[in-house]
């Protein structure tokens, strides 16, 4: 296996306990601070050249959005790492309970190519303030953000015990046959599947960070015009390109008529009259995705937008308008600037939409009544929930961000991600002495015995009162 | 597929929200509670009869362990259940931002043999209080205790929502085929492998309890007496069939012969001079595993027991010397009432020995000095620790129990089951008016909004000053 041999030194370098130290984790984190702040121009220009990425786009997700990370995870680390001493009953009361914070070991973390800094770091920041040796895989799909990567991650960090690997996908099948004790992916469902099937024949935890189609309802009781703004710019963010975009709207056909004018409005005031020439929507990542999501432009009837062009990778921000379930928009995720509306009678109908498919990343819900809003957040599942916005709840590093079904499994953002990559120990240090305290458990059994130890183990059910 | 029936009537159950009000399955959980308490005569009659389980231990482990976490959830399931409020940053500082606590759905709970009703429960408690409908497949190793469970539980539950399923292993690859929201297997690591390939197929994730060897180094400096007594304790607790029982000792020449005759008089102490007469010793669960676990015998010598008896299944509390790391003993998991001592230098070349192998679900280190223990622990991974004692460590509800590499994947206990069967939603609700504060996020992209954006959103870090 041509990877045997780099998971073999970074297993050496993980037994010799280097990355344990707190002192160690806060260089490396400071490090890929430095790599942020002097690559910053790299890196803009890295994603420009990859899918067109507008600068404002790259300084907030891969740059600032990464430093957040950063910043909230080096001002808590050492209060993560710390022994977390827990409740203790009548026989344990004089040992030390605790649950120790202990690094898995040699970690994998693949990353995608729509937000290829972002995507890779703050899995990354996590697995290093965990303690642990990671092996990074970037996406092979964004070719000068994985040569950025692959050149220049290196000299930020400890070579022992970090390592960039570029891989396609016979070498990812192959990377994959060693044994790693964690793995991060972030990526198809399709691709999800194959990994976690991988993981298995060596028992390895997994956190699977995939996608689906994020339904965006709006009800009849909302201002069509601020749904509008921030719709279309979940939407269009990245050219589509966002795993927690909302992918389709469901509404009814009245607020369909409404939201089709002040879409057009949101559209134009973002990106001007000819949105191709605007500097700040971008474009699809290859020619493969982009026939993929033009093709997905047969459905319904284009309301706005609909332009392409094949040379620059292009798609007009679209607005398609009575898409039916059955059409090509509705049977993949869309990863592209399209925003379908698929006509509902009512949030009832809303919600049996919803739970007949598969459970997407995120659920949005517009509605100026917080009824609404509740009950879809209440009668759907789905890996996150934003009410009356798109994208922002993945901006708080105090929330989980994860999927649930088809949309992935784990959780991680600020100390999700530390505690993703940390096996949480039980450990009990109990006294080498008093042994009349354990007397009770021994054999020979008696119904005495029994009756003691019942008294001192037991968990009383609190809040019983017998009337007498 | 037998069981695609089954799955679907409790998934209409699941989307009819049947499961998910407080007072649903605070009914359940009560059930569960008079469900030990009316059967406890048949459970001690049942795994007495399975394997002559002495029953003080099956009311220890299986009914008072059991009520204690009834207990624990009935008393703070109101709490656990509740939205958790974090933390918001200066743009979302209007909205509400909670992790939402969502049952997974339709779950599978797959439970093993030698504490068949306690490791059915526990994660069974967790997974109603966290809102699932469940499937629950109890061992058809330990007939007794199956027929018990597929008889007389769901007469406690609400058979809408709750299914006993008696399966062997092919009918259990059967059920796996179906989809589930979430897996919970307890049981050998091959079948683990086999769980969690099943469960890639549709992103289920799971909880694997497995197993292992679990070491016992005992240092030089300790009260032998009390240290052969604890360690005894552990191993031949049900004839040894426990997946955290110490598996081997790791010790200096030195104490290997002072532990021997402190080990003879501890189970001369426990059962009398012939054990096979003691009713607080158990048998081997069944002809296979009797074979199995005599065939070890044939390693190192036998210093202490090694009687056995076939037609009793009946295995003498045994220590075996001079063990080699190549014996047949010490290539698998013992799971049965044998305990070998392999020679070592001292407490480093323990923990090398430690690591050269799989991790196993606990590490045991005995030792007056605390440093000697903290150094065990510090430098070996294992799913839990104790220090000066066997087993102890998951009596307590507050500490997490799982596994790590072969030993398994995720942890439950207490809260930690509720949270196992829970997704945990980041959920964030937004106005719908203010729309001027998300000005600064939408194109036209320009150098002003970049800045009031950085300035609405980033996290500093914190205790960096500048020397002026």
């Amino acid at each position: 296996n041509p990877y045997a041999g780099l998971v073999s030194r970074l297993r050496a370098a993980w037994l010799s306990g280097k990355t344990r130290p707190m002192e160690y984790r806060v260089a490396q984190l400071e490090a890929l601070g430095r790599f942020l702040d002097e690559k910053k121009q790299d890196i803009l220009e890295a994603t420009a050249s990859d899918m067109g990425k507008p600068s404002f786009e790259a300084y907030f997700t891969e740059i600032l959005l990464c430093k957040n990370e950063l910043n909230n995870t080096l001002n808590n680390l050492s209060h993560w790492m710390k022994d977390e001493h827990v409740d203790k009953n009548l026989v344990t009361q004089l040992d030390s309970a605790f649950i120790r914070k202990d690094p898995y070991g040699v970690v994998l973390i693949i990353a995608p190519w729509n937000y290829p800094i972002h995507l890779l770091l703050v899995p990354l920041i996590g697995a290093i303030a965990a303690g642990n040796c990671v092996v990074v895989k970037p996406s092979e799909t964004t070719k000068n953000t994985e040569r950025l990567v692959a050149e220049m991650l290196s000299c930020y960090l400890d070579n022992d015990c970090f390592a960039v690997v570029t891989a396609g996908v016979q070498e990812t099948t192959r990377l994959l046959e060693n044994k790693f004790d964690y793995i991060f992916f972030t990526g198809a469902p399709s691709v999800g599947r194959i990994i976690m099937t991988a993981a298995a024949k060596h028992l390895t935890p997994v956190t699977l960070e995939l996608g689906g189609k994020n339904p965006c309802y709006v009800s009849d009781t909302c201002d069509v015009q601020n749904v509008a703004q921030r719709v279309a710019w979940g939407r269009f963010f990245n050219a589509g390109q966002t795993c927690i975009a909302p992918d389709y709207v469901l509404c009814s056909v009245e607020m369909q008529e409404k939201l089709m004018p002040a879409l057009r409005e949101a559209i134009t005031e973002f990106f001007g009259s000819n949105p191709r020439e605007s500097p700040d929507f971008g474009r699809i990542v290859g020619d493969k995705q982009f026939r993929r999501i033009r093709a997905l432009l047969c459905s319904g009837r284009v309301a706005i937008g609909g332009q392409t062009d094949e040379k620059e990778r292009y798609i007009a921000p679209t607005v398609l308008a009575d898409v039916l379930p059955s059409d090509p928009a509705m049977q993949e995720e869309i990863f592209g600037p399209i925003l379908p509306i698929v006509v509902v009678a009512n949030m009832d109908e809303a919600i049996d939409f919803i739970n007949a498919r598969p459970r997407p990343l995120a659920i949005y819900a517009f509605s100026c009544d917080s009824k609404v809003v509740t009950q879809v957040l209440e009668r759907t599942s789905s890996g996150g929930f934003c009410g009356n916005d798109t994208l922002m709840h993945v901006t708080l590093t105090s929330l989980p961000f994860g999927g649930m079904g088809n949309s992935g499994l784990g959780m991680y953002h600020g100390k999700f991600t530390f505690d993703t990559f940390t096996h949480h120990r039980g450990c009990l240090h109990r006294n080498m002495g008093l042994e009349a305290l354990n007397a009770l458990r021994y054999p020979p059994y008696t119904q005495q015995k029994l009756g003691l130890l019942t008294a001192t183990f037991e968990i009383k059910r609190k809040g019983m009162c017998t009337l007498l």
